[in-house]
């Protein structure tokens, strides 16, 4: 087969695929703060350690309650989103009048204390979480060899950032999402309860982490530390896409894992550093992120 | 039932934050009425209305809306008994298509316009239907924010300024449309500054001045009050 600049077409793709599986985990989680920031005006800090707790939560499913992959699936990310809610009625609430560094700080301190009790229980060694059966081995396509369950974490991770794009565009609900992102009073003044739709879109950019831990837990292994090492590079992505847009927040994440990818081909060093050298071209050239809105 | 009291607001007071804006308002609409609430800039109309959404950060007295004292309760609550408000600024949603918008606040009782009847008082809107809000003309954009709180079976409607800046066939348009609510039985407390309008389409008049209201005439009378009235709103 051909070979660009040098480089076995075996490497490049294996190495784009492997930016493709970090870019769903971008897309999914940058989704997630997205749109929690929308709706709440919280830059949510705890992300990255409520990833880390599903994927927590799916292997005690299987060690203590024998509950497998594709019911923690599911279940996990719903177990986290009702912590979540327990979170925004209790805590977040309480904020929604200050400044965003107020909810900033909280998740801050929030993410610290739950990577914290992880730590103290599990130590930081891993814990390993098995490849469902269904998805286990892979397929020869000729120019590379294709893990079937990255393929399953790719389609799954494109399938639930649509929906979720499908649901807040197109949709009846969705359009009270974006109603209230922009003017709350006005359309809590027309009936609709906006506390009640705030505690749930919280809850759902937390379960949407869930599922993101849940994916990750068979190709990463289980560790307290696995959200805290992502949830920076995610927050780098969600500042180069601009927290303004839904679509912008799905296709910077695969984008910049793409990129990533690309990198780690051509120039190896700079893979680590990528996507916050992006960032900060980003940042002096259009602040607002490439598909934020101006404020 | 022409007498019976829809809404009775008795010594509401309001705020924003520190500023006491609203001094005991008291001023009462009857089924099936439109009254005009006027007064100089900074009166405080705009407030009273927001007051009576309960969407004022603060307010207190008695703001009793058929039978029912509200002042204790959640805008919600309050759009859920039967209020609906077309603000100010407008508040159309720049995120929202033009249906979306219109079909933004939800059902809160029977007896709505159809999307066919408010089509028909606005064919303007039909047209524009995928288009985004905030990319209307502001006459249309006015229409639509008058348009999406017909559907939703709220009896009181509660419209700041909706002339504001707007030319004059678009005035009168507005005029037909508020004469043709008043005879599908909608009931409408209207803040207005074209004083010329405000004449064509009230039954009574309140005069706001300085978060009180200081008289009240009725539209007949309006001739014979001309001069009292000039001064009240310095024109
Ligand atoms: N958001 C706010 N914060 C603080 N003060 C306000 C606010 N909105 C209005 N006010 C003050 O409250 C008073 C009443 O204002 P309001 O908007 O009710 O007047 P208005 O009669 O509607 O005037 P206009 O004809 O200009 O619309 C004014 O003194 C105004 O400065
Ligand atoms: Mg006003």
């Amino acid at each position: 087969m051909f070979e660009l600049l040098g480089i076995p077409p075996q490497v490049l793709l294996g190495q784009l695929l492997l930016g493709l599986i970090n870019g769903s985990f971008y897309a999914v989680l940058s989704l997630g703060l997205a749109v929690i920031f929308g709706l709440l005006n919280i830059i949510n800090f705890a992300h990255g350690a409520l990833y880390m707790a599903a994927a927590f939560v799916a292997w005690m499913l299987l060690e203590y309650l024998g509950i497998g992959y594709w019911p923690a699936l599911i279940l996990a990310p719903l177990i986290v989103g009702a912590f979540g809610v327990l979170l925004e009625r209790t805590m977040l609430s309480r904020l929604y009048h200050l400044d965003h560094l107020y909810g900033l700080l909280l998740t801050f301190g929030l993410a610290l204390i739950i990577q914290g009790l992880f730590r103290n229980y599990y130590g930081i060694s891993g814990l390993p979480y098995q490849i469902p059966e269904a998805l286990s081995g892979g397929r020869n396509l000729g120019f590379m060899f294709l893990p079937n369950y990255r393929a399953w974490v790719v389609v799954a991770s494109v399938l639930v950032c649509f929906g979720t794009w499908f649901m807040i565009e197109k949709t009846r609900l969705g359009a009270y999402l974006r109603a209230a992102t922009e003017n709350p009073v006005l359309v809590g003044a027309f009936g609709i309860n906006v506390p009640l739709m705030i505690m749930l879109t919280y809850g759902f950019g937390v379960a949407l982490a869930g599922f993101a831990g849940v994916l990750a837990a068979p190709i990463y292994s289980v560790n307290p530390n696995m959200g805290a090492d992502l949830i920076i590079v995610v927050f780098a992505v969600v500042v180069i896409g601009g927290m303004g847009s839904i679509m912008g927040a799905i296709l910077t994440g695969y984008m910049l894992g793409l990129v990533e990818g690309l990198t780690r081909v051509f120039y190896p060093e700079g893979s680590a550093v990528v996507i916050f050298v992006i960032m900060a071209i980003v940042l002096l050239i259009k602040p607002e992120g490439l598909f934020g809105r101006t404020a | 039932m022409r007498d019976e009291s829809l809404l009775t607001v008795k010594g509401l007071n309001g705020w924003y934050g520190e500023s006491h804006v609203l001094h005991g308002i008291d001023f009462e609409v009857r089924r099936g009425e439109v009254v005009t609430l006027l007064g100089r800039n900074g009166a405080g109309k705009t407030s009273t209305l927001l007051g009576v959404m309960g969407i004022l950060p603060r307010r207190e007295g008695s703001v009793r809306y058929d039978g029912v004292e509200t002042i204790g309760l959640q805008p919600r609550q309050i759009a859920r008994a039967g209020i609906a408000i077309c603000p100010e600024e407008r508040g159309i949603f720049s995120s929202l298509n033009v249906e979306e918008n219109l079909m933004l606040p939800p059902r809160i009782a029977e007896g709505g316009l159809s999307l066919e009847r408010i089509f028909e008082l606005f064919p303007n809107l039909k047209e524009r239907r995928r288009s985004q809000g905030t990319k209307l003309s502001g006459g249309e954009q006015q229409m639509l924010a008058i348009a999406r709180i017909l559907r939703t079976g709220a009896q009181l409607l509660l419209l700041d300024e909706p002339t504001e800046g707007l030319a004059p066939v678009i005035v009168q348009q507005i005029g037909r449309t508020i004469s043709a609510l008043k005879k599908e039985g909608f009931t409408i407390v209207l803040v207005e500054q074209n004083f010329r309008f405000a004449a064509s389409v009230a039954d009574r008049h309140y005069v706001v001045e300085q978060g009180k209201v200081i008289d009240m005439i009725p539209n007949a009378d309006l001739a014979a009050n001309n001069e009292k009235l000039q001064a009240y709103l310095g024109v």
